[in-house]
């Protein structure tokens, strides 16, 4: 049985991604998510109690890089695309401590 | 009032004193105009992808086998996600399922004796930028030269019941990643920073209480402070029946307050997931046995020694590695001078005075053995006097002159020629018939001043003892 | 010369043999460009001026030696999610409408050590996401064979441009047949590579562990060339392989007695359009009549592909996608109330309805309570997805597959039902979740004259048996026809 998609779930996962929605979005959202969610409710059907998780398809390798300096100094090409920017610093609203 | 216990574990963050960082070939360099050390990788640029550093896995694994840890031979990234200026891609790369080090334990000394403190684990993972307020636009700027400097979390088991123990902790952790050399652990410059999870229970009472977690601990002091202050805040609370809340606090040390980092926009679901930009990690028994052979001598191991094979009193073996390259400069000048208990006398008394009085790190004290060695052996023949040693001393810590060469050519050499010496005898006998008649009359402290004059017109050149013979032989003639 | 019916291969053999030159070569392209682009809008931007420029200094580097490739002087498109250093770089998002990187891709320092020459930015589905390129925040992408129809997602751009003859070559992007798919819908060739095989540097991230970069073409052995210069290790990517077997266009021959062929059953069931089912059959016909063995086998996992993937995809793009916060670079939000408030109005405004939803479908599953439920559980399902295709390719050289369940779909159709827009994947995405290779040839058209691709599937590090299999079914086939010869059909 799939997990219900209720409001609350709705908000918790709008401040998670970042997202604001109108009611109507939300309503629609909401709706989306739990037709998605129905289906995939049928991996339920798998017996995957013996199998491991796989997250990547390769791993046999360690990759490494060694601890050599390579990068100089790139500000102006890395503030070159700032929405705002201070005395060489990204600039954004007050962090509050 | 009922008896309250305080129990506290801490969350570690030590920098890893590596030239890059963890994910780019950036300089880790501290200081520096903001962002001149950033990338497309440590400002998450789209596109870029993280390499990892591989020291930062030797680093790891060292303080993880100096702490007694295990390792997870297969370990993996993981993704913390969390919304943040100072966090670039918005997640942090960390570990949280397969952390590198896991299950150790380190053994503290506070005033009640000793104690095991188990270490729940150690995972690597990045360093966030840097945030400043700026007062004048209200607005906040960010600098990502901090921005993927690598870390290792060191987290601690609920053991601790004090802030002694803290400390102790705390130093013991600094000292062991000193000597491992895998990080400075500067707490004014962040390279060691500690949250502090805090909760406090009835003595007696066998479950935990509700923790809170302190932030923003910059100094050994800010940190026995905010425990104090924590301790005093959850007994109130719980005085007045209310009850603790499991929050995140934010410590300020000036008004020696903290306050709840509280905001309904922190979900505090940080949704970690294996990083699939990074493959896992496999360390092998001979990398692990390569690293633990790396490891050099810890403190205590080194106290013993200094102890049992130097003769050294335990006071002076602890103060004498504090600091592994102050004991380094020690132990090599005691071998070339075959005599450590006169090495560590003039280490306990010059080296640190020298280092306190100059204000220096002891990890900059930088002279060669062998110029030490030589002045003490110089000492030892007396060829030249203690007073004039310490002074050739402070030209060694401060610009490693070679001492041999520098007595020769400041004529600071003890003169054994008897010839010059019964010569400015007399000289000085001739020029002071006033204090003779005294001394001739009986006044014998007037001695003192013949002496005084002879060593001053010898510059120290003279074995005192010469001086004073070949004073009495002068006066037994004039009498 | 009609420079339109040259391949890529054959363009550069004549610019080395001095028939034409490079700037004629780009010249057609960008001819083509100005009389269809008003139509197939296949680019989001176009760089002639540089182009040109280009095309003088790599015929330069031709005759002096400095490009001896087999494709130098060939003109190529590039998907608008791969970075180009002082080139907008948009992923077809209003997020990224001015970012402009200050760093190459990896792939383009690649082209242009073999002195291809980079005519534009094609358009995509916002962030690679869909399957029709209509999510691009840029405006749709028609398909060069039927205007009213989609040309697949999400390298739409880049496939319709090659169909329409805007460019030869083009690089697009596969995370779940993203190249696969429109390759098909536009009757052309696509081909997505082992995972590892091409570096993801400079590639703007959808779904890390399944997006590859890949070769759009005329045909195979175009595809082959461009593959061999954009694949190898790169020291950037930690997920690129170390691979000596690059040699693509050696293992193309016209024999393929005696190789072996799959088809999964399950491919076969209610779903897939029957005029596509008969092209697909035709085409096992075909493979058999050269004396190739074709099988029919069962693969147990194929309901389940669809649900891991779009869990699996979900996942990482919502994390992948949160450094779009208006803070770096890109787009922010014009007015808001404190640092949260820009976030959410800058997300909100800047990213599509399509990715919005996968951005929130993959927060979910992520999310604390949830985690096993669905994301460990799709990674436990891909585990048993792969055994499945380890099984089957110490079977079989190869699989079959069709590209997609139906022909290209009419414009504004598909994103009414995005669940149903997900069903269409059912072909490709495994193939991605086990980091296999996948090419797709045009096989066949439906009684509109729609294009109808088979899509080949290869063990990890196989291509060749692809490129072999792909390149002697393309001879049998014949000429397969190009779009809007002639006038486009309305």
């Amino acid at each position: 049985m799939a997990k219900i998609i209720d409001d609350e779930t709705m908000e918790n996962v709008c401040i998670l991604a970042k997202l604001s929605l109108t009611e109507d979005e939300k309503e629609k959202a909401k709706e989306d998510m739990q037709k998605m969610l129905d289906y995939v409710d049928k991996l339920d059907e798998l017996d995957t109690s013996s199998v491991e998780p796989m997250s990547h398809i390769f791993e046999d390798e360690n990759v490494f890089r060694e601890d050599i300096v390579t990068n100089g100094d790139n500000h102006e090409a890395m503030l070159a695309n700032a929405p705002k920017q201070k005395e060489n610093q990204y600039q954004v609203p007050k962090t509050i401590g | 009032m009922k008896q309250y216990e305080t129990v506290i574990g801490l969350e570690v963050h030590v920098e890893l004193a590596t030239k890059t960082k963890i994910f780019c070939g950036c300089s880790t360099e501290f200081g520096g105009a903001p962002n001149t050390h950033t990338c497309p990788v440590c400002t998450g640029m789209p596109g870029s992808l993280p390499v990892l550093n591989k020291k930062v896995v030797e680093f790891a694994i060292k303080a993880g086998l100096a702490a007694n840890c295990h390792i997870h031979q297969y370990c993996k990234f993981d993704r913390k996600n969390y919304f943040y200026p100072d966090n670039p891609q918005n997640y942090q790369i960390s570990q949280l399922y397969l952390p590198i080090c896991y299950d150790g334990a380190v053994e503290i000394e506070t005033s009640a004796g000793k104690k095991t403190v188990r270490i729940h684990e150690m995972h690597m993972e990045e360093d966030a930028g840097k945030l400043i307020h700026d007062e004048w636009e209200d607005c906040s700027l960010v600098d990502y030269n901090r921005s993927g400097v690598p870390l290792i979390e060191i987290v601690s088991e609920p053991d601790m019941r004090s802030s002694e123990e803290v400390i102790a902790y705390l130093e013991k952790l600094r000292c062991t990643m000193q000597y491992l050399g895998v990080s400075d652990c500067k707490l004014q410059e962040g390279s060691m920073r500690a949250d502090v999870n805090l909760s406090v229970r009835e003595v007696g009472s066998e479950t935990f209480g509700t923790r809170t977690e302190m932030k923003n601990l910059n100094s050994f002091k800010a940190i026995a402070r905010a425990i104090e202050g924590e301790r005093e805040r959850q007994i109130e609370l719980l005085e007045e029946g209310r009850s603790v809340v499991q929050e995140t606090r934010r410590w300020d040390d000036n008004k020696e307050s903290s306050h709840a980092m509280r905001s309904k926009e922190d979900a505090k679901d940080y949704r970690y997931f294996p990083d699939p930009d990074l493959p896992p990690i496999h360390i092998s028994d001979a990398w692990i046995e390569e690293l633990r052979t790396s490891i050099p001598e810890l403190r205590e191991a080194k106290m013993e020694r200094y102890q049992k094979e130097y003769e050294l009193p335990a006071y002076d073996a602890g103060i004498l590695t504090e600091s592994r390259h102050l004991a380094g400069l020690f132990e090599e000048t005691a071998v070339l001078l075959g005599n450590p208990k006169k090495v560590a006398n003039w280490f306990m008394v010059e080296v640190l005075r020298l280092t306190k009085d100059k204000g220096l790190d002891p990890e900059k004290v930088n002279f060669t053995p062998k110029h030490l060695a030589d002045l003490l052996s110089m000492v030892e023949k007396k060829e030249v006097s203690a007073q004039n040693a310490k002074k050739v001393f402070e030209k060694v810590f401060d610009e490693d002159i070679d001492p041999v060469v520098y007595i020769e050519e400041n004529g600071l050499k003890i003169v054994e020629d008897t010839g010059l010496l019964t010569e400015t005898v007399k000289k000085i006998v001739d020029a002071n018939p006033g204090p003779l008649a005294e001394l001739l009359g009986g006044k014998d402290k007037v001695m003192g001043f013949f002496v005084g004059q002879l060593m001053r017109e010898l510059k120290g050149k003279a074995n005192p003892d010469s001086v004073r013979k070949a004073l009495a032989e002068e006066i037994e003639r004039r009498r | 010369m009609d420079l339109g019916k040259l391949t890529a291969l054959q363009l550069a053999e004549k610019i080395k043999q001095h028939q034409i030159s490079v700037l004629d070569g780009v010249k057609y392209v960008f001819d083509q460009i100005e009389a269809k682009e008003d139509k197939v809008h296949a680019y989001l931007d176009t760089y002639k001026k540089e182009a040109y420029a280009r095309a003088k200094k790599v015929q330069k580097g031709i005759e002096d030696g400095t490009y001896t490739g087999p494709l130098a002087g060939v003109p190529v498109a590039i998907k608008d999610n791969i970075c180009i250093k002082g080139k907008t770089t948009t992923c077809a998002s209003k997020i990224l409408e001015n970012f402009v990187p200050q760093y190459n891709a990896e792939v383009i320092d690649r082209l242009e050590q073999a002195g291809l020459v980079i005519i534009g930015k094609t358009n995509m589905d916002e962030f690679a996401m869909g399957s029709t390129t209509e999510t691009s925040a840029y405006g749709v992408t028609r398909n060069p064979w039927d205007l009213e129809h989609v040309p697949g997602g999400s390298s739409g751009g880049s496939c319709a441009a090659v169909a329409a003859g805007e460019t030869y070559l083009a690089l697009g992007s596969d995370t779940g047949g993203s190249i696969r798919q429109p390759s098909s819908y536009c009757g052309v060739t696509g081909i997505k590579p082992t995972y590892g095989t091409v570096s993801r540097y400079g590639l703007v991230a959808y779904a890390s562990s399944l997006d590859q970069i890949g070769p759009v073409g005329k045909d195979v052995a175009d595809c082959a060339a461009l593959l061999e210069i954009i694949a190898g290790h790169d020291a950037k990517d930690s997920t690129s392989m170390k691979r000596e077997d690059l040699d693509f266009s050696a293992s193309m021959t016209d024999k393929i007695v005696g190789m072996k062929f799959g088809v999964p059953k399950e491919y076969l069931s209610e779903g897939l359009n029957p005029e596509v089912k008969e092209a697909f059959m035709n085409t096992l016909k075909s493979l058999t009549e050269m004396g190739a063995v074709v099988e029919f086998f069962s693969m147990k996992t194929t309901e389940y592909m669809i649900p891991a993937y779009y869990i699996i995809a979900s996942a990482e793009a919502s994390s992948n996608l949160e450094r779009f916060d208006g803070v770096k670079y890109g787009f922010r939000a014009k007015e808001y109330e404190g640092l949260h408030d820009m976030y959410k109005k800058t997300r909100t405004e800047g990213f599509g309805e399509e990715v919005k939803r996968r951005i929130m479908l993959g927060s979910f599953v992520l999310s604390s309570g949830y985690y096993d439920a669905y994301y460990l559980k799709a990674l436990r399902t891909k585990a048993l997805i792969k055994k499945e295709f380890d099984q089957a390719f110490s079977k079989y050289d190869v699989l079959l597959a069709p590209a997609s369940p139906f022909t290209a779909p009419k414009l504004g159709e598909s994103l009414k039902d995005p669940l149903a827009m997900y069903l269409g994947d059912i072909y490709t995405v495994a193939v991605n979740l086990c980091g296999l290779p996948g090419i797709t040839v045009p096989c066949g058209k439906d009684a509109a004259g729609l294009p109808i691709g088979i899509q080949m599937i290869g063990d990890c590090f196989k291509e060749n048996n692809l490129f072999r299999a792909a390149h002697a079914y393309e001879k049998k086939r014949g000429d397969f026809g190009t779009a809007m010869e002639g006038g486009e059909k309305a």
